[in-house]
C-alpha cells in the first residue's frame, strides 16, 4: 500500500461525545486521507455510529477537534457541516416513507459541483430506475440501502460516511455494495466506513481503526490484516 | 316552490351554502394547524387568536390607514405571519422537543392573553367590516340566491387549500417539509436548514389563519372571541382528518361544513354537536383519523 499523503482530509482529535448524561466517546483520534477507504471496526455499542454522528454534528454535545479540509467542524451545525462537503448514510438507512424513490433520491441538495448525475447513479444501481414512483419504504432492504447510498452521491460531497451499509443484507447484495464502494473509490471519493463485518471491510478498506469503550484501541493497514487476525477476533468477539 | 325531501330548495341550498362557507374556514384553519402539527409537533391553540388577529388587522388597516380588503388579503397574512415567527422564535422553539402538553398549554395561554388584550381595547361586541364593493350583491340561481362575496370565499379558499396541498405534496420544498416531519436530524445532516424551515412553516400556518380571518371579517363581526368560538370545531376537524394530514384537513374541513349545514336543515338540535359525534365515531373506528397514517 502506498504511504498516504501527509495532509489528512479528515482529522479527528480527542473527540468526546455525550447523549444527555451518558458519556459515549472518550477521546477518539484518527485521520482519513484523500481517496482512502478507512473502516472503523468494533463490537456493538463501542461508539462507532456515535463517532460518525459526532463528526456530522447530529450528536451536538461534543468536545475535541474534527477538522475537514483544515476547517474545524465541532463549532458548526450539522446542515453547515454537510454543506462543507461531507455526506452521511445512516445505519437505519433513513428512507422517508412519505417520499417516493425519486423524491428520496433528489432530497439532499447539491453542496458542491461534481456529484454523480442520475444516469450515472442508475448505472450503479439499475434497480432504482425501475422503482422511481414506489414509496421509499416499500423497497426491499437491499434496494433501500442502495437508495440511501445513491442519494448522497448526487450531492458532490467528497467524503462519504457510511454506517454499516451491509447490515441485514443478503450476500449477493453485500457483494454489489462492495463493488459500488470500489467504484466510488476509483472515482476519487474518500470513504469512512463503519462495519462489524470485517470480511466485507477487507474487500474495500485501505486501513482499519478498532474501537472499544468509546476509544480507538488499535490501528493497522489492509496489508497487515492477516497478521492481526487473532487480535481482531478478540476485539470483535468472533 | 320547489321542495326536496319536503324542505324548500331555498332553505336547503341556503344551509348548504352556509355549510360550504363554514367549511371553507374550517379547511383553511385546519390546514394551517395540520401544517404546524406535522412540522413542529405542536398543537397550536393560538391558531384561533391568530385568525381573530387577521380579521382585526384588516379592520384596523381599513379604519386607520384606508387600506382596502384586496390589499389586506396580501398584507395581513404577512404581518400576522411575522408575528407568528416571533412567537416561534421566542417561545415555541423551547418546548418543541418536550411532551405535546407543554406546547398545548403555552399556546393556550398565549391565546387567552391575545384575546384578553383585544377584548380590553375593543370590547366584546363585534366591529363591522364591509365586503369589497366589487363583491357586493349576488346572483339568483333559480333554486337559491348566491351572494357574490360568499361565492368568492368558497372559491378562493378552495384555491388556497389546493395550492398549499400542491406545494407540500408535489414540489421539492414540500418534500423537504415532509422528510423533516419524519426525521429532522437526518434532513439537517443533508445540508437543509431545518430550524429555519420550521420557523417559516409556522409563519406560513399562522399566515393561513390570518388569511381566513380577513376573509371572515365581512361575513362575521370582527370580535375578540371569533377565534375561540371556532377553534374547538377546527381541532375536531383536524382530528377527524388525521393529525398532520394536509389532504385530510382540506377534505374534512369542507365535508364537515356541509354535514353541519345539512344537519341544520334536517335535525337542527344536533347541528352544534354533529361534528363531535362524528369525531367520536372516527376515533373509535380509525384512531389515526380518516386520512392519517397509523403511528
Amino acid at each position: 500500500m502506498a504511504e498516504p499523503p501527509a495532509r489528512p482530509l479528515l482529522a479527528v482529535n480527542n473527540l468526546e461525545a455525550w447523549y444527555g448524561e451518558s458519556h459515549v466517546l472518550h477521546g477518539v483520534t484518527f485521520d482519513v486521507h484523500p481517496g482512502e477507504v478507512v473502516t472503523l471496526l468494533g463490537r456493538n455499542g463501542v461508539g462507532k455510529t456515535t463517532t460518525l454522528k459526532a463528526i456530522m454534528g447530529i450528536v451536538e454535545t461534543r468536545t475535541g477537534s474534527v477538522r475537514f479540509e483544515d476547517r474545524e467542524l465541532t463549532v458548526l451545525q450539522s446542515n453547515v457541516i454537510a454543506r462543507a462537503g461531507i455526506a452521511f448514510c445512516p445505519e437505519e438507512r433513513g428512507i422517508f416513507a412519505s417520499l417516493d424513490v425519486r423524491e428520496n433520491l433528489l432530497l439532499p441538495p447539491q453542496v458542491r459541483p461534481g456529484g454523480l448525475d442520475l444516469d450515472r447513479i442508475f448505472e450503479l444501481f439499475p434497480n432504482l430506475q425501475e422503482r422511481l414512483r414506489s414509496q421509499g419504504t416499500k423497497l426491499s432492504g437491499g434496494e433501500q440501502q442502495m437508495l440511501a447510498i445513491a442519494r448522497i452521491l448526487r450531492t458532490g460531497a467528497r467524503l462519504l460516511l457510511l454506517d454499516e451499509p451491509t447490515e441485514g443484507l443478503a450476500p449477493v447484495i453485500i457483494q454489489q455494495i462492495g463493488h459500488t464502494i470500489g467504484t466510488l473509490k476509483a472515482q476519487g471519493f474518500t470513504i469512512l466506513l463503519v462495519e462489524q463485518n470485517f470480511r466485507f471491510a477487507a474487500t474495500v478498506a485501505d486501513r482499519y481503526y478498532v474501537m472499544e469503550h468509546g476509544q480507538i484501541v488499535d490501528h493497522f493497514a489492509n496489508d497487515q490484516l492477516k497478521n492481526n487476525m487473532e487480535k481482531l477476533h478478540d476485539y470483535l468477539g468472533v | 316552490m320547489i321542495q326536496i325531501f319536503g324542505i324548500p330548495s331555498q332553505a336547503l341550498f341556503g344551509q348548504l351554502l352556509l355549510g360550504l362557507i363554514n367549511g371553507s374556514f374550517y379547511a383553511l384553519l385546519s390546514l394551517g394547524l395540520a401544517v404546524i402539527f406535522g412540522m413542529l409537533n405542536i398543537i397550536n391553540f393560538t391558531h384561533g387568536a391568530q385568525y381573530m388577529m387577521g380579521a382585526f388587522c384588516a379592520f384596523l388597516l381599513l379604519k386607520y390607514l384606508g387600506i382596502n380588503y384586496w390589499a389586506a388579503l396580501v398584507i395581513v397574512p404577512i404581518v400576522i405571519g411575522i408575528l407568528g415567527i416571533l412567537i416561534e422564535r421566542l417561545f415555541l422553539r423551547h418546548v418543541r422537543k418536550l411532551d405535546h402538553l407543554y406546547g398545548l398549554i403555552l399556546t393556550f395561554g398565549l391565546a387567552l392573553i391575545i384575546e384578553g388584550l383585544f377584548r380590553n381595547y375593543y370590547g366584546s361586541s363585534g366591529q363591522p367590516y364591509s365586503p369589497p364593493p366589487e363583491l357586493t350583491g349576488g346572483h339568483n340561481l333559480g333554486f337559491m340566491f348566491l351572494p357574490n362575496y360568499r361565492a368568492w370565499v368558497i372559491g378562493f379558499s378552495l384555491a388556497v387549500c389546493l395550492a398549499t396541498w400542491f406545494a407540500i405534496e408535489r414540489t421539492r420544498l414540500g418534500s423537504y417539509l415532509r422528510a423533516a416531519t419524519e426525521n429532522p436530524a437526518l434532513v439537517r445532516a443533508f445540508g437543509i436548514n431545518v430550524p429555519r424551515m420550521v420557523t417559516l412553516t409556522y409563519g406560513f400556518g399562522v399566515g393561513l389563519a390570518a388569511l381566513a380571518g380577513v376573509m371572515a371579517a365581512p361575513i362575521y363581526n370582527v370580535s375578540p372571541q371569533m377565534g375561540s368560538d371556532l377553534i374547538i370545531v377546527v381541532f375536531a376537524v383536524v382530528v377527524i382528518g388525521g393529525m398532520g394530514s394536509i389532504m385530510g384537513a382540506i377534505v374534512t374541513g369542507f365535508m364537515l361544513g356541509i354535514v353541519e349545514g345539512l344537519t341544520k336543515v334536517f335535525f337542527p338540535e344536533a347541528s352544534n354537536t354533529v361534528i363531535f359525534a362524528i369525531m367520536i365515531v372516527v376515533l373509535l373506528a380509525r384512531p389515526a383519523g380518516l386520512f392519517g397514517r397509523a403511528a
